[in-house]
């Protein structure tokens, strides 16, 4: 028999060895509490209804799958499809788990709703759905993040966000997230964490995948009903992985071939890079058994991206399943690579990608450089504005 | 018979468990601390093995953390630590506390064969609740070395049961929802919740309270219901203000310890 890639994690959480429950006491129950009501509401009819209608109405699901005739031509024979997930309502997928956990948390009961955030388009997307279902939300950001990622700061104090900075370790997305969870400790009663990536303890990984496996389904519609085609080749940047996952779920069992695109920083060989899946080996990092950037004495490393949303030492457990059952091919750019294809696709088809997303276009030009006949469909995870300040200094320093 | 299990036998009044970070802010520190404390009454001690993601840990012992990470305090630093210790203190047992990641990258074996030949008694992995455990546990239990377990105020009653059969040693009750450093509101609650692993427990499975005790106050409250008490941050705290004055940090810490100490019930 075929071996399937889509029935996992058991129900412990697990990706065989990779997933799980790594937390403290404290957070098992509210954890086993979410994993309930997940199964019972959000499995519902109804509430796959609701959330439906406002992805539809609010978010402005379908995004749309663009042809990128122009550079599909100038690149060689293969064809380039974008999945538009930058033109949803804030502007990355991200708001695709936002709504999802946040309508979920609200039925729950809970008051009160907490997120981390790297780049902060996590954080916004939270803040969004906070705003429009009324309640409080509190976002975590390194002081790091802070400092290059000011415009979405300001977005999620305007959305009427709390952002508290965290200042402890290397003052970046991992330690957010540490800091989220020391505060979800200490409020389990009435806050919901919101985690953006499919990262973390059981069941985030499962709940950020099914929230953003929207992507993937539409895709595989839509491929067929504008386009008359299939797609041959995925391609996504993974940083924690939702929006790769997103993607490559619903595709996990047909003959496509499947790309993850890791942040390669200043290069693999540097040491100076976000890339686990490609430099690091398992270990137990935010509640989960994941592929991880260690030290020899088993500390967390610090990482480099130009990028925010990609700089993590950890990835989405199930990722690291895929990587080892080898149904997906884990790759890097490096921050030049993705710089130049973020110029490449801005000036040529005139869509401003985020540089998370520059890294998965920089792999999927190579890809259409070498194939022929090829339909390359490439997650266009979420828009550049938030690093017009990064490109504008960094071209500055060029001149 | 190991050294935890001996002492909550043998000691008259209830125990004072004192935890620190080894390598804060100096292995030769620690040293030192861990005889002052024997000296001030602590019967059992927790030794902190640094992680860089503590993620239950509160803002000073985060900073004690990354005090002894700036000495690139390693696990293996640790068990040398306690090697030394067990040179001239063949009583006081040792309970290694930290995260997993450093413990995965070693290797569980590795660890646990390391761990015996340093004597270390016990073993407490916050990170890794007892259904994530089983590998490690067993490889510490074939060197008769004890699994701790955490149980908290969101632990349900199955949930109990099971943890307080899996541990061994002692069980560590976390006090309340919260990271360390917080403070302590309402002990009859803890006291309701201990009556209950009491009830549940079929073995005599000593319970040591942690976290949120301060004072000596509260620490004799707590001593009326539990077995042990246990203090890190408070102690962790003596470092932090003292840190340029070494002396002055280890007397500090000898009165402090002191007065906990007297200020424990007899069983």
């Amino acid at each position: 028999m075929k071996k399937k890639f889509n029935n996992l994690p058991d129900i412990n959480g697990h990706f065989d060895q990779y997933g799980g429950m790594f937390v403290s006491e404290t957070l098992i129950y509210p954890l086993k509490e979410l994993l309930k009501a997940y199964k019972k509401i959000a499995k519902s009819s109804n509430f796959k209804e609701l959330l439906d209608s406002e992805l539809s109405s609010y978010v402005g699901r379908p995004t749309p799958i663009y042809y990128a005739e122009r550079i599909s031509k100038e690149l060689g024979k293969s064809h380039i499809y974008l999945k538009r997930e930058d033109l949803n309502h804030t502007g990355a997928h991200k708001i695709n788990n936002a709504m999802g956990q946040v309508l979920l948390a609200k039925q729950m009961g809970k008051t009160r709703i907490i997120a981390e955030t790297g780049a902060g388009q996590h954080g916004v997307a939270t803040a969004t759905a906070c705003a429009k279902y009324n309640l409080q939300c509190i976002v975590y950001m390194g002081e790091e993040d802070i400092q290059r990622q000011k415009i979405n700061v300001y977005r999620m104090k305007l959305l009427g966000a709390e952002v508290v900075p965290v200042s402890s370790g290397s003052k970046t997305l991992k330690d957010a997230l540490n800091e989220a969870l020391r505060d979800w400790v200490s409020n389990v009663d009435n806050t919901h964490y919101v985690i953006g990536s499919v990262a973390g303890p059981h069941p985030y990984p499962m709940i950020v995948r099914d929230f953003q496996s929207v992507i993937g389904y539409e895709s595989k519609k839509q491929m067929k009903t504008l386009y008359n085609k299939e797609a041959d080749i995925l391609v996504a940047c993974v940083g924690g992985g939702s929006n790769a996952i997103g993607l490559f779920h619903p595709y996990l069992n047909d003959k496509v071939k499947i790309f993850g695109v890791e942040a390669g920083g200043y290069g693999l060989s540097t040491g100076m890079h976000a890339a686990p899946l490609n430099k690091g080996k398992p270990g137990v990092l935010h509640g989960n058994r994941t592929y991880i950037m260690e030290d020899k004495d088993g500390q967390i490393q610090t990482t480099h991206s130009i990028s925010a949303g990609l700089d993590y030492p950890g990835v989405g457990p199930e990722h690291s399943w895929l990587k080892d059952n080898k149904r997906v091919k884990y790759v890097s750019v490096t921050d030049k690579e993705a710089l130049k294809a973020f110029y490449y696709l801005t000036e040529k088809e005139g869509i401003i990608p985020a540089l998370e997303t520059a890294h998965a276009l920089a792999y999927a030009f190579k890809i259409a450089k070498k194939e022929k006949n090829k339909n390359i469909l490439i997650n266009l995870s979420g828009r550049g504005d938030k690093d017009i300040d990064t490109i504008a200094k960094m071209s500055r320093m060029d001149l | 018979m190991n050294r935890i299990d001996n002492v909550f036998v043998k000691k008259e009044r209830k125990l004072f468990i004192a935890y620190l970070v080894c390598g804060d802010p100096d292995l030769n520190t620690t040293f030192k601390l861990m005889n002052n404390l024997v000296k001030s009454g602590v019967d059992i001690i927790e030794l902190g093995m640094p992680f860089t993601d503590p993620i239950a840990d509160g803002p000073i012992i985060q900073k004690s953390v990354e005090r002894a990470l700036r000495k690139k305090t390693s696990i293996i630093n640790v068990l040398d630590l306690v090697k030394k210790f067990r040179k001239s203190n063949k009583k006081t047992p040792v309970v290694l506390m930290g995260y997993l990641n450093p413990i995965e990258n070693l290797g569980y074996e590795k660890f646990a064969t390391l761990s015996e030949k340093s004597q270390v008694d016990g073993v407490l992995i916050v990170d890794s609740p007892p259904e994530e455990s089983e590998c490690l546990e067993y490889a510490l239990s074939e060197k008769n070395i004890h699994s701790i377990y955490l149980a908290s105020p969101t632990t349900d009653k199955k949930r109990l049961k099971e943890i307080s059969r899996k541990s061994s040693g002692y069980l560590y009750y976390v006090s309340l929802k919260g990271i360390t450093g917080s403070k302590i509101n309402r002990v009859d609650d803890i006291s309701k919740k201990i009556k209950s692993i009491r009830n549940m427990s079929n073995k005599n499975l000593p319970i040591a309270v942690g976290f949120g005790i301060k004072d000596s106050v509260t620490a004799r409250k707590i001593s009326r219901i539990a077995d042990g008490i246990i203090i890190g941050s408070s102690i962790v705290e003596l470092i932090e203000e003292n840190l340029h004055n070494r002396d002055k940090m280890i007397s500090k810490i000898k009165k402090f310890a002191a007065n906990i100490s007297n200020a424990l019930v007899r069983k």
